[in-house]
């Protein structure tokens, strides 16, 4: 087996004095698609926002492309190839689309083995995001929720990752958006990127993902693919009934 | 007054535009970015025109001078980035209050290095090389010099206006007005970014001073003036707007002109000497704008800060142990008469701080539960204060009378000022209450004939039987005692329970039938009236009172007061109040460098105890009962 | 005999109209859902509805009284409760005190300055919080809960001035699927019993098809649908602009196949 894209070890995090994750451990293979579900409160986010250095008391390893970035500050992080598209998006609302996009811009980059990553440029993500070029000079502020969530995408992807972590990219937004967005992720991981995804939606991880780590409280509680998981009903019922 | 004298005045106007925009497009630039409110940037202008001085006396002719200002910028940019790396990257993530107390710290010390590199003295530079002439306009001689100023103002709004459109540096600094935090998950290096930002914003402060030396002498009260200058204009424009500030620039700047120009006018009945009144103007032109748009004319709506400070616990009636203690307190306070009978000093120092804690406690009723930062209290202090000693002056009231009146003045002083500063909140309240403080203290200032201008008014001394001064203290405690519990009372009461609900969420509270901004104004006015009393006892405790004790300083002192005990606990405003009224008489008297001083005590406190002493305690109790 | 009537509501931002023509009525006892895409007027809507936000033209009617134009905390008084899309509590007071704050407001005692809150309206409070199950945390400090626990508490608050409309902005925002029918499940009940009419915006399907007695949808600021959920799961439109194929809630759309 090929060492993991993305590796954590024992990962734990606070808030205040409240522990919110507790030893977690996972993996992200080259060009795997990996959900963390569970409810909301298990931890998903925090667990995101932890690997991406966002959260300020944190204990454990995080091994990225082969190096260990736990401690490194969020844009050393960003530097090394690893994306970060947030829940509530965060699009700059006084920068035009081709402003935002040129915010995430970072240079072309490579795997571990030498073979170059996917890159991207605004014409080739305005392929991806047939919304996004009909509104270059757009506002940010000016966009729905859903070209919002896009946008975000494009962005992170305009910085050449080599993993993107996308925090619940079907909350909050109309199911005609969560379906092209599911069809974005399929196309993201033909090119050969690594996808790590926080979600609620068993319908929309059902689409993309490979495996799933289910999380409670801020443990992993069960781990399998997602065929698994589809026909494990009761694991559904027990973290996340439907 | 004719047309032509008119229009060119105008003219001058502009030029002086040009001065006030520099002055405020380094503090938009830095807040923007940074959101920190940068008290010490009237420092950093103060700082361009001494050094610019330096260049062109030292080194002289077209270099010393012209190559001085450029000189100047960098070094100036240079020491901002310093202060940036070394001091506020420790309190990005402070409660803004901090910061905005950090800064100010920044002020007092580089006053008192700037003292004892330069001296007390004024220093005039020489002028400018090169445009030493005057040019005939409107039949007067307008000096070259100026309509340099005018030329370069706007020159340096474009290259910043095309820097920050057109640039990454800009569109990066944009992205980071917004959300720095993101910036910095796409691959940015913040830290970088924002001591860039710093050091421009400082360059450009340092620019403006140093062009100020071939016209105004460099002088250390220069500090507090440009930064007050540079609030009005950047709140008048709009925080982190630099088109808006230079249109405040202008507006602003005219204003003054105009009054300038307009001079004594005789109404019949009394005449009004116009040109005395451009302070008035400028903080009249500000109240205008901040109430049509508060967020400044070119200004929007700030995003949230995603703030981590920790949330307030929910507030408890006092134990039976803090009960006692307070009675044992007020107890010893009691006695204190019979102690001070061998050190009669020690009853000077009692009055001294019980006035200080009905100042603070008054103060932080607004500033924690009701969460508006005013940085403007001293004005309350100083309607009580006045409004007593001239009743006492003019109607030879008795001094009961007087002391009644204190907090009625106070309290309409409050009710006015109140019912505008509710409408804003965060930086802008602080600023307009700031304003408000230096309108009443320009009124005192300027008012000679009512108030004795800077003289003040003496001969305010108690009356029998509060003439000894035991008698006098136990007044005081008494008053104090009595406005400390009410305010006490009335945050458990229905009433303080509506002011933290606003606080906490001002749309929730709105829909549950609260009416915020009411409650906040009515909170506002009480702490207004309270405070009040203090300054009329103040006033009658030293048998004078007079413009220079109700400044800013004194604002300042009762934040520091407030956050020296612990804004989120009601007994720390009475234990900083103490601490820091002691300190005051005791340790800061003793030495000529006591601004320093004062600054190095904030700063510790900022950056070690940023929840007060009282807070430091509880932490330290709470842990220490986890632990056993 | 309707409660709730909107008439001819819109607004314009920047020259993009928002909301435009917008009418339609809410019956007494009704739960009424409003759906749509991001950024089809579905909170312009709401906010003109509650006070936070003033028409450009158009009307609102609440039991024959005219609520257009009226400030929030006037319109609470009326009789018209709401919660928000991010459930947040007064965070330096205890569950029980934000139930208090309410009931005080309710009865008109918060310009009182002597006798202390804490005391006041403290059963009342306690009662309504056993309505949402919330009894036991009444002394916690509200900032300490979960954030679905939060939720219940501001039903709670409400429910705390016996309102008789209910508007609910993405009620189920950030929860899980079973904490999202609890919670419907819960007001669903509560309404029926107090005969409260509901007016509320939603992305789960799940949830708008197992729970409201009707729905209409906006798209671009209009109104293009108005009907129960058979009708609305099929309408043409509403697939186009909003469902898409369904896949993304299957049983909703397995259903409807």
């Amino acid at each position: 087996m090929s060492a993991a894209m993305l590796a954590v070890e024992n990962l734990s995090a606070s808030y205040g004095a409240a522990r919110i994750l507790y030893d977690l451990s996972f993996e992200v293979g080259r060009g795997e698609v990996v959900a963390l579900m569970g409810r909301n409160g298990a931890g998903k986010s925090t667990t995101i926002k932890t690997i991406m250095g966002l959260m300020a008391q944190r204990q454990g390893h995080v091994r990225f492309n082969g190096r260990d970035i736990s401690g490194l500050k969020p844009f050393e992080i960003a530097r090394l190839g690893l994306g970060f598209t947030p829940e509530d998006r965060r699009i700059f609302v006084d920068l035009t689309v081709m402003e935002n996009l040129d915010i995430g811009r970072q240079p072309a980059r490579s795997f571990a083995d030498g073979t170059p990553a996917p890159s991207w440029s605004p014409e080739k993500l305005f392929a991806l995001f047939p919304n996004l070029a009909e509104m270059p000079h757009r506002l940010g502020g000016r966009m729905s929720g859903g070209e919002q969530q896009m946008l975000a995408v494009a962005r992170t992807l305009m910085g050449n990752p080599l993993l993107v972590l996308l925090d619940e990219p079907s909350e909050g937004v109309a199911p005609l958006i969560v379906e092209q967005m599911a069809n974005t992720i399929v196309e993201l991981k033909k090119e050969g990127l690594s996808i790590l995804l926080s979600e609620q939606n068993v319908h929309f991880a059902q689409l993309v993902s490979d495996r799933v780590y289910m999380l409670e409280k801020g443990q992993i509680r069960w781990q399998g693919t997602m065929a698994q998981l589809t026909e494990n009903v009761d694991v559904q019922r027990a973290y996340l009934t439907v | 007054m004719t047309l032509s004298a008119f229009l060119f005045q105008a003219l001058n106007g502009l030029s002086a535009a040009s001065g006030l925009f520099f002055i405020a497009v380094g503090l938009s630039l830095i807040f923007g970015v940074t959101r920190i409110v940068n008290i010490a940037h009237g420092s950093l202008y103060m700082l361009g025109t001494y050094i610019a001085y330096s260049f062109a006396t030292k080194i002289g002719g077209a270099i010393g001078f012209w190559g001085g200002i450029v000189a100047t910028a960098i070094l100036v940019g240079v020491f901002g980035a310093l202060i940036e790396i070394v001091l506020l990257r420790r309190i990005y993530r402070s409660p803004e209050l901090f910061q905005l107390l950090a800064t100010f710290a920044l002020v007092l010390v580089i006053n008192d290095a700037t003292l004892w590199i330069w001296g007390s003295e004024d220093l005039l530079g020489p002028r400018a090389p090169g445009l030493r002439d005057a040019v005939e306009v409107l039949d007067r001689r307008l000096p070259t010099y100026d309509l340099f100023l005018i030329v370069i103002g706007p020159a340096v709004l474009l290259v910043l206006h095309l820097g920050l459109a057109r640039t990454r540096f800009g569109r990066l600094v944009r992205a980071a007005t917004q959300d720095r935090e993101m910036v910095g998950a796409l691959g940015v290096n913040q830290a970088m970014l924002f001591t860039a930002v710093f050091a421009l914003g400082s360059a450009l402060a340092g620019l403006g001073g140093a062009l100020q030396v071939a016209r105004e002498p460099a002088n250390l009260a220069t500090d507090l003036v440009a930064i007050g200058d540079a609030f009005v204009v950047v709140v008048v424009g709009g925080m982190g707007s630099i088109t808006g500030a230079y249109l405040a620039a202008v507006i602003i700047a005219e204003v003054k002109a105009i009054c300038i120009a307009v001079g004594v006018v005789d109404f019949g009945y009394f005449t009004v000497n116009f040109s005395k009144l451009t302070l008035v103007a400028e903080f009249l032109v500000m109240a205008v704008v901040l109430i049509a748009r508060p967020y400044g004319l070119l200004g929007r709506a700030q995003g949230q800060v995603r703030s981590i400070a920790e949330p307030e616990d929910p507030i408890r009636p006092a134990t039976p142990a803090l009960k006692m203690l307070a009675a044992v307190a007020f107890a010893l306070l009691l006695g204190l008469p019979l102690l001070a009978q061998s050190s009669p000093y020690m009853l000077i120092l009692g009055i001294d701080v019980l006035i200080a804690v009905l100042f603070a406690t008054s103060l932080h009723f607004i500033m924690g539960p009701g969460g508006m930062h005013s940085f403007g209290h001293a004005a309350y202090f100083g309607l009580g204060a006045y409004g007593a000693a001239l009743l006492v002056k003019w109607l030879a009231a008795p001094m009961g009378l007087a002391l009644a009146a204190a907090p009625l003045v106070a309290l309409a002083g409050a009710l006015l000022f109140g019912w505008f500063a509710v409408r804003l909140s965060g930086v802008y309240l602080a600023m307009l209450t700031l304003a408000f403080a230096q309108i009443v203290w320009a009124a005192v200032f300027q008012w000679e004939y009512l108030t004795g201008g800077s003289n003040g008014v003496v001969g305010v001394w108690p009356t029998a039987p509060f003439d000894t001064r035991v008698s006098y203290y136990l007044l005081t405690l008494t008053l104090a005692a009595i406005g400390v519990l009410m305010l006490r009372r009335f945050l458990f009461a229905p009433f303080g329970y509506a002011m933290r609900a606003g606080r906490d969420s001002a749309l929730r509270a709105e829909a549950i039938g609260i009416d915020v901004k009411r409650v906040h104004w009515l909170g506002f006015a009480i702490a207004g009236g309270v405070c009040g009393v203090a300054g009329g006892l103040f006033a009658f405790a030293k048998g004078s009172i007079s413009p220079e004790t109700i400044g800013v300083g004194r604002s300042i002192d009762g934040l520091v007061m407030v956050l020296l005990g612990g804004i989120q606990t009601l007994t720390g405003p009475i234990v900083g109040a103490s601490v820091f009224a002691t300190l005051q008489d005791t340790v800061m008297r003793q030495t000529e460098y006591w601004r320093a001083l004062l600054g190095g005590i904030i700063l510790l406190l900022v950056l070690a105890f940023p929840g007060g002493i009282v807070g430091a305690l509880e932490k330290f109790f709470s842990r220490w009962k986890t632990a056993s | 005999m309707s409660d709730l009537s909107i008439r001819a509501l819109s607004k314009a931002f920047g020259g993009v109209r928002a909301v435009n023509e917008v009418s339609f009525e809410v019956k007494r006892g009704e739960f009424l859902a409003m759906i749509g895409p991001n950024g089809a007027g579905k909170s312009t809507c709401f906010n003109m509805i509650n006070g936070q936000l003033a028409p450009d033209s158009g009307s609102i009617w609440f039991e024959q009284k005219n609520l257009t134009g009226l400030a929030p905390r006037e319109i609470w008084r009326l009789g018209v409760g709401r919660t928000f899309q991010v459930a947040s509590t007064f965070g330096s007071m205890t569950v029980g005190e934000n139930v208090q704050m309410a009931l005080l407001s309710h009865a008109n005692e918060i310009y009182r300055y002597w006798r202390p809150a804490a005391a006041m309206h403290r059963e009342r409070a306690l009662a309504l919080l056993d309505q949402v199950g919330m009894r036991e945390a009444a002394d916690r400090p509200s900032r300490e809960l979960a954030y679905g626990d939060v939720k219940r508490v501001e039903l709670a608050i409400a429910l705390a001035n016996d309102p008789r409309l209910l508007l609910m902005d993405e009620p189920t925002a950030g929860m899980a699927p079973r904490e999202r029918n609890d919670l419907i499940a819960l007001v669903k009940r509560l309404v029926v019993e107090q005969g409260i009419s509901v007016l509320f915006t939603e992305h789960s399907m799940d949830v708008v098809f197992a729970f409201a007695d009707r729905i209409i949808v906006l798209a671009r600021g209009r109104l293009i649908a108005d009907g129960n959920a058979a009708e609305i799961r099929d309408h043409p439109q509403v697939r186009e602009v909003y469902f898409g194929t369904g896949k993304t809630f299957a049983r909703a759309a397995g259903a409807a196949s």
